[in-house]
């Protein structure tokens, strides 16, 4: 098969994708907003038991590790591919944080025995199990997104060095990026919808 | 099926030899061609599986009581024939089969965009198909839910629920890779001059089904992963006991499912739209009519699932929207049956086993559209809902409209597929035959769903036995119809006529390449500057 490479339609391949991830995260979204509505007091007080600073810090990690993989893909475009990986590596540690910094919030959580089908959490209201179990797996699902764009990165990084990612050719580190901003941009909404609101 | 092939001045894609050989050089293969055949015999295959569990069903329905099976087997036969019948053969059916072989054929393009996407979509769909295979062999037995996994009985049952759910998961990930892949393809692949409105109506519907199948599937796919959460991790979304909501679920479903029957229908509509006016010899009545209904189908149909849970307890303003909408997606489907009718108006008929085919799609899609009002409207809804009623309506759209449109589509492009022609004597004979059975299946059932035979009972009470055995004599006619359709096309490919790269007369770019079609489609991609039925020269 000699296709030409086209550009466009790896762009618009990749958005189009990135529809599919926003309803996937939809479908809990409404769940949220209906148990949310269902129960409302038990909502707020649950949301006070979250952690604002840890949440705080690992949203300015994530938005700082979008800037860089932007500024990745303008690197690339100027032709400057070493200040690119380096700014990879960037964005893949700041993911590392936010997975580290999660883990820690989740471990909290768990060793106040707030797990899913843990006795405690079966204890408290049915407001209260809803909150966590959406908690839980929305979170965790945003957190099983964020290995999937690093690996994504590892990916594009490996290519750059093997050079078949260069000045002329940087649509793949462009669908990165976007989809990385994707998974940032559904922790903008997962924060204060769990977080903040009280 | 080899010696003919030579006449060309290149190999066909049957013929090519790439690195891998034998099955390798099949399941490897980025060709679009060879991709949707993987489909189509998948999907052939699964379809047989289908089809004996179906008449299992109508074996123990033959007579009331225990026949040859207890409620428990029953159970499982049913939800396995929905789950395969609607998650592995009839959605992929068209687009997967004849939308891969016949999109970029028909847009004049050497391939799909992205063909080794194309090629994963496959393994994907296999991998899919094994999961639900798992779940039947392993843990506590088949699922006995129905191929909806409605809440409660989805966390509450001890078959083997895991790999089933996530099997259709899994199948709804192909899905929408396909999707994906045909809506970029028809944006950035067109043949030069081909603008949207000289594009065939074929590829129209696979834009409107990518479209569906892209919005829609992952609100299934997310609602099939909480079904995960809850049986593994006790994570109560549906469970009232952990403060869920079960006919949050049923919303949740139906909000793809629902739009999942146009995925399923859509192709159906735009094969026919083909194969009309290639046997009317004649352009395509209110193209454009047909294009905006294509559009209008997609999107209306995201907005009609409550139809489905009229009993389930909504509000009355639910009831009233959801029913409304229901009435109104149902017009654009009325657009397209006048303007095929219209087609045929003062044709000069070349009737052939294709036409056949179309013209009863267009009869048992009408007896399912209408019987569809009956279930959209409130009042008669409820004293149908989930009887035998319900499952002679979806059968007559989903098999009757999307089976018989496969049936349709494969004996059109049968011989663009293969380079060779079958039997049209025993085509035809295996058509009528499953056309009588089909209707002597599907037809008593709706009698017995409005005189109150309940859905889903290996059992039912004395005075719907003379409707059942109709019912069940229709299907061993009607299976007897496909063994005789499917060994004649088993015939043709082996053995037929050699077949003229346009022995139809059609007038869409897939008939001005060679049968079979060469590996890179076209020689030189054409300059296209006519509509794509354009019969006045």
């Amino acid at each position: 098969m000699h296709l030409h490479r086209d550009d466009t339609a790896s762009k618009i391949g990749m958005w189009l994708f990135i529809f599919t991830e926003i309803l996937l995260f939809g479908g809990l979204f409404i769940v949220y907003a209906v148990y949310r509505y269902e129960n409302q007091a038990a909502f707020h007080l649950a949301g006070e038991e979250l952690n604002v600073i840890m949440g705080t810090i690992n949203t300015v990690v994530l938005l700082v590790s979008s800037m860089t993989i932007a500024m990745a893909i303008t690197a690339m475009q100027r032709g400057n591919k070493k200040m690119a990986i380096a700014l990879l590596y960037i964005t893949l540690l700041l993911a590392l944080i936010f997975m580290v910094n999660k883990y820690f919030e989740w471990g909290a959580k768990f060793e106040h025995g707030i797990f899913p089908n843990s006795e405690y959490l079966l204890s408290l209201s049915r407001g209260d199990i809803l909150f966590f179990g959406l908690y839980f797996t929305m979170t965790g699902l945003h957190a099983f997104h964020i290995v999937v764009g690093a690996v994504f990165i590892g990916f594009v990084i490996y290519y750059i060095k093997k050079d078949r990612l260069h000045k002329e050719n940087w649509q793949l580190l462009e669908n990165a990026g976007l989809y990385w901003h994707l998974v940032d941009l559904i922790w903008i909404f997962l924060f204060p919808l769990f977080y903040l609101i009280h | 099926m080899q010696e003919n092939l030579h006449t060309h001045q290149e190999p066909s894609y049957l013929e090519y030899e790439g690195k891998h050989k034998g099955l390798g050089a099949w399941i490897f293969s980025t060709d679009h061609k060879r991709i949707g055949l993987l489909y189509l015999y998948t999907i052939l295959v699964f379809f047989g599986i289908g089809v004996i569990l179906g008449l299992l069903m109508k074996f123990e329905l033959i007579a009331p009581g225990h026949t040859i099976m207890g409620p428990q087997t029953y159970n499982s036969i049913f939800t396995l024939h929905g789950v395969i019948m609607i998650f592995v053969v009839v959605i992929p059916g068209l687009p997967a089969v004849f939308g891969n072989f016949f999109l970029p054929l028909q847009i004049g393009a050497p391939d799909v965009a992205f063909p080794k996407l194309n090629l994963l979509s496959w393994w994907i769909y296999v991998t899919g198909i094994l999961l639900v295979l798992v779940s039947l062999f392993t843990g506590g037995g088949a699922p006995d839910t129905g191929w909806t996994f409605y809440a409660p009985y989805s966390f509450e049952t001890t078959t083997n629920m895991l790999p089933a759910v996530l099997g259709a998961f899994v199948l709804g990930f192909s899905s929408i890779l396909t999707g994906l892949n045909f809506i970029v393809t028809i944006h950035r692949m067109r043949a030069p001059g081909m603008d949207w409105f000289k594009m065939p109506l074929f590829p129209w519907t696979l834009y409107g089904t990518g479209w569906i199948q892209l919005l829609a599937t992952p609100i299934v796919g997310i609602t099939l992963l909480m079904i995960v959460a809850e049986r593994t991790l006790g994570i109560g979304f549906f469970d009232p006991d952990l403060g869920g909501d079960p006919i949050l679920y049923q919303h949740l479903f139906w909000i793809y499912s629902h739009p999942a029957v146009y995925i399923m229908i859509l192709p159906a509509m735009g094969a026919i739209s083909e194969i009309l006016p290639t046997f009317a010899r004649k352009t395509i009545f209110g193209y454009k009519a047909i294009v905006i209904s294509t559009i209008m189908i997609a999107f209306v149909g995201y907005f009609v699932w409550g139809h489905h849970m009229f009993t389930s307890g909504m509000s009355g303003t639910a009831l009233y929207t959801f029913s409304l909408l229901t009435f109104i997606v149902a017009i654009p489907s009325a657009i397209k049956v006048f303007n095929w009718i219209s087609t045929l108006h003062k044709a000069s008929i070349n009737v052939q086993t294709p036409f056949y085919w179309a013209i009863s799609f267009i009869f048992v899609f009408m007896i399912g559209g209408l019987s569809g009002l009956v279930l959209g409207s409130l009042a008669t809804d409820v004293h149908v809902h989930d009887t035998a009623f319900v499952v002679a309506h979806f059968h007559y759209i989903v098999f009757g409209g999307t089976g018989f449109a496969f049936f349709a589509a494969l004996h059109y492009w049968f011989p663009k597929i293969y380079g060779r022609m079958y039997d049209s004597g025993w085509a035809n004979i295996g058509w009528m035959v499953m056309f009588i059975g089909f209707n002597a299946l599907y037809a008593p059932m709706f009698y017995l769903g409005i005189a109150g035979m309940s859905r889903r009972y290996y059992d039912y009470l004395p005075e719907f036995h003379s409707g059942n055995i109709i019912s069940s004599l229709g299907a061993f006619v009607m299976a007897m119809g496909i063994v005789i359709i499917i060994v004649n096309l088993v015939r043709g490919a082996r053995h037929g006529e050699k077949a003229e790269g346009n022995p139809w007369g059609g007038k869409t770019l897939e008939w001005t390449v060679p049968s079979p079609p060469p590996l890179e489609n076209f020689e030189e991609i054409p300059t296209v500057t006519k509509g794509p039925y354009d019969y006045s020269s």
